[in-house]
């Protein structure tokens, strides 16, 4: 009970940021609500099926360029199309990658997803007539619903309609995700994690499930991916790059793998942690480094591990 | 034609010279602690920085100037005292998971970076000088190959020979190979196992810091050329196999030479080719080239 007014509390105080008239800081909520999705995918990977991926930036990217190819180069603006292509495209993408890569576990795996993370960077990077090479796409402003809002600007759109379509899109993927780690899915998911060889004894097919929370996780990251192009207005080859995989699960571990709710917690503290500290200092890599290592080193369950320790993943 | 394709395999060997070096260390370090050290390319980048700064503070002191390759060498062999530092802090967490091993030292990039802006600033340093053709060229056709190009590449083998006698020969090499063989037993046998973690750490920031300060002549030292490193040294222990000496030899050769080749030829695929590469061998033979039955 607790939980859930904690829960409405959080979704109203999200509903309400606009309305505060604060622009900046309802522009920052944008990129959290994409990160918040691409999330919920890596931690079905790691917090669920135990398993890191250092290449999840790879489908971020996959989303990302879908919304900028579809808008520049197609001229679909229609954002529910680009979101419904960037799903096709990831688990396209997803099928052949996760095949490869659910053979291994532990460290082979994180490096083989880095490897398919840097060989999607090189595409888009090296391919200078498909992708505009380090330049990069522009991505047009969508529609919402078939609506244009033509007399709204371009903060007007993204304080306005497009706030409410983001923080509807993260509240529609919480629950998803909730489904998902409550199914048998999710609970072969746990098992998987906690003994794989004893998950396979009693019949739960390893690499099957292995693969579909792979292809689960890489729809949840094109999304994300997708909703952040559109307040950048922009995507170059670096969202593909290994240390933006990087940057992922760093937000992942801050807010606490261990929790559902880690990755929403770890991507709203990172944003406005990175916004703050580069406000003061033009070393917030170091800041942020040194976050990192006394997060690993003391507090590997991240936030959500010191404000609600007794609950474990999906327990 | 025929002196073309060698002028570039050559600046492709040199290439894989430097990469064989940071890539042993990042072997050295995995196949003994089982850590994939993410900071090997900031090592290589701080190698990269301190050997301009210590060239020109020897050079400014008076050492003659054909006698900055060995300056070099030294500043990197001296940067190596880092290692112990960063090892005492890597310690705090042998006991967990590999991944969280794996994040602390994605923690150290992150910090080594800013690190460099702090004391270089945020522009890229050259050596200048001429120091690059000091030793002279040899022409091959149309190209010039600088004898400092073969010089690294001699001083690459030197130290991959001394490495493979002193793994192979002396004690310690034998209890370095022992503990990446089993390490329960060996310390069941009396091997202090955090003495062995500290020396192995050191011995692999060296081989970084040294690749480093090597390179640093024939390109600039840039704030990003450690995590663009990393991209291939990665792809150098895939192909050779997580681990393995032997392996880090003949994957820098293959990745150096590849990519010079693909420059060359069909620029676009120059990382993409190695990749491609990384990934067949992955699927084809999961543990590397070179990979033990352990692996």
């Amino acid at each position: 009970m607790k939980h859930r007014a904690a829960l409405a509390l959080a979704l109203l105080a999200m509903a309400l940021v606009p309305l505060a008239g604060r622009d900046y800081y309802t522009t920052l909520m944008l990129p959290f609500f994409a990160y918040g999705i691409a999330l919920f995918g890596l931690n079905l990977l790691f917090g669920y099926t135990g398993v890191l991926s250092f290449g999840h930036a790879l489908f971020v990217a996959v989303g990302a360029y879908t919304a900028a190819y579809l808008t520049s180069a197609f001229g679909i603006l229609h954002f529910e199309v680009i979101l419904l292509v960037a799903i096709g495209a990831a688990v396209v993408v997803a099928i052949p990658v996760g095949l490869l890569c659910i053979r291994y576990v532990k460290i082979y795996f994180g490096m083989l997803t880095l490897a398919f993370g840097m060989l999607f960077y090189s595409f888009l990077y090296k391919f200078y007539h498909l992708t505009g090479g380090d330049e990069g796409m522009r991505v047009l402003r969508p529609t919402l619903l078939g609506q244009s809002f033509p007399t709204l600007d371009k903060v007007g759109f993204l304080t306005g309609p497009y706030y409410y379509y983001s923080l509807a899109l993260l509240v529609i993927a919480t629950f998803v995700m909730w489904r998902v780690v409550r199914s048998p899915l999710g609970l072969s998911l746990r098992s998987i994690r906690e003994n794989p060889d004893k998950a396979q004894y009693v019949g739960v097919s390893v690499r099957r499930y292995r693969f579909f929370a792979f292809v689960i996780a890489a729809v949840f990251g094109a999304v994300g991916g997708a909703l952040l192009s559109i307040p950048t207005g922009l995507v170059d080859p670096l969202l593909a790059y290994w240390t933006h995989s990087g940057n992922l699960v760093f937000m992942l571990l801050l807010g606490g793998f261990t929790n559902f709710f880690g990755p929403i917690l770890g991507a709203f503290v990172f944003i406005f942690l990175q916004d703050q500290v580069m406000s003061l200092t033009q070393y917030w890599r170091l800041v942020f480094g040194a976050i990192l290592a006394v997060v690993v080193i003391f507090f590997p369950h991240g936030l959500m591990g010191l404000v609600d320790p007794r609950r474990r993943a999906g327990t | 034609m025929i002196e073309a394709a060698l002028a570039i395999v050559l600046g492709g060997v040199f290439n894989a010279a430097i990469l064989f070096l940071v890539s042993a260390g990042l072997q050295l370090v995995f196949g003994v602690q089982k850590i994939v050290n993410l900071a090997c390319g900031s090592f290589y980048a701080l190698g990269a920085y301190f050997g301009i700064s210590a060239v020109q503070w020897a050079l400014g002191a008076g050492t003659p100037r054909p006698l900055f390759l060995a300056v070099l060498l030294l500043s990197g062999v001296a940067l190596a005292a880092i290692g112990p530092v960063i090892e005492r802090l890597l310690r705090t967490i042998y006991a967990r998971d590999e991944s969280f091993q794996m994040l602390l030292t994605f923690a150290l990039v992150l910090m080594f970076e800013d690190i460099l802006r702090i004391v270089w600033g945020p522009r890229t340093h050259v050596m200048g000088g001429g120091l690059y053709t000091l030793y002279g060229q040899l022409p091959f056709g149309a190209v010039k190959i600088p004898v400092y190009n073969l010089l690294v590449i001699l001083a690459a083998l030197a130290i991959a020979i001394l490495m493979g006698l002193f793994l192979a020969r002396t004690r310690f090499g034998r209890i370095v190979r022992a503990t990446a063989e089993n390490r329960e037993m060996s310390e069941a046998l009396g091997v202090d196992m955090a003495r062995v973690y500290a020396r192995v750490f050191t011995l692999g920031t060296a081989l970084g810091t040294v690749g480093g300060a090597l390179v640093v002549t024939s390109t600039a030292a840039s704030l990003d050329m450690g995590i663009e490193l990393i991209v291939d040294a990665f792809a150098v222990v895939v192909i050779g196999g997580l681990g393995s000496m032997r392996g880090a030899f003949v994957g820098a050769l293959i990745v150096g030479v590849l990519k010079a080749v693909s420059i060359a030829t069909y620029p676009e695929l120059e990382l993409m080719a190695v990749y491609m590469i990384v990934i067949a061998v992955l699927v084809l033979r999961p543990a590397g080239l070179f990979a033990r039955a352990t692996a």
